[in-house]
């Protein structure tokens, strides 16, 4: 592997870890927001809430991420690599809201977790480059 | 009604990132994080028509999946939608010419068992 190959591997680990945290992190503080107790006056009202005003910042930042990732990285890497956030989902409920982790849900964790290691080995880009990006 | 839900949002979400890795393809490798170069590469990225479909495909997903959760439960919902793994690998390597190798296949196939186990 050459020496910008493993910095294009480290770039790309990085920027999938931003995905998912801010994906995670965003749907947690979300519906962290919408159970909030006090009744919105008017229909905007929920996105004055400071929860769901994180939430949704975290959510856009998701999007971006995942945007530029997938502006270098191939669709069957991005896509079994980021689904370690349903994993993190998972882990969070059980640390933090003190819910049940079934025997299966466990099973599943460990499917994820092996897929993701088997992909993340793989080659990160498999196609041509058509634009010019960020050299426009 | 529920299974025709499932299928919307399969195929939208299918659909909506299929176009947008093509999309992003297109306009090309964003390695300049500095914030005007990075807000100038999003300008141009929100006007690739390939992106902006695939926003569509991606709300039209959205609000079918709000759908199935209101004659669905959760743990029907996520396992449901598993297959997309399945399907936009089969799609990404025969539309976007990905390579998916041995390993690649295996791997997205374990996602999708394990997001239908993990929902259960």
């Amino acid at each position: 592997m050459t020496a910008s190959s493993s910095r294009l591997r480290l770039r790309t680990r990085l920027l999938a870890v931003v995905v998912i945290l801010s994906n995670v992190l965003g749907n947690f503080f979300l519906s962290r927001g919408m159970k909030s107790p006090e009744p919105p006056g008017f229909l905007l009202a929920v996105f004055l809430n400071p929860w769901v005003m994180l939430g949704v910042s975290l959510l856009i930042l998701w999007m971006l991420a995942r945007m530029t990732l997938l502006s270098w990285a191939d669709l069957t890497y991005v896509l079994p690599v980021t689904a370690l956030g349903y994993v993190l989902t998972a882990l969070m409920g059980r640390l933090f809201l003190g819910e049940h982790v079934s025997l299966g849900r466990w099973a599943g964790i460990a499917l994820i977790v092996g897929g993701v290691f088997l992909v993340g080995n793989t080659p990160i880009r498999t196609t041509a480059n058509h634009g010019k990006g960020d050299a426009a | 009604m529920t299974w025709l839900l499932v299928t919307i949002i399969v195929g939208a979400t299918a659909c909506g990132e299929l176009l947008q890795t093509h999309g992003m393809k297109t306009h090309g490798e964003i390695h300049d994080f500095r914030p005007g170069p990075l807000g100038r590469a999003f300008g141009r990225v929100a006007r690739n028509p390939h992106v902006a479909a695939s926003v569509l495909f991606m709300a039209i997903s959205f609000f079918a999946f709000m759908s199935l959760l209101k004659v669905a439960d959760l743990s029907f919902a996520v396992p449901a939608t598993a297959a997309t793994y399945v399907i936009e690998t089969i799609l990404a390597r025969f539309l976007l010419k990905e390579r998916v190798g041995r390993k690649r296949w295996a791997g997205a196939l374990l996602v999708a068992c394990g997001v239908a186990l993990i929902a259960l």
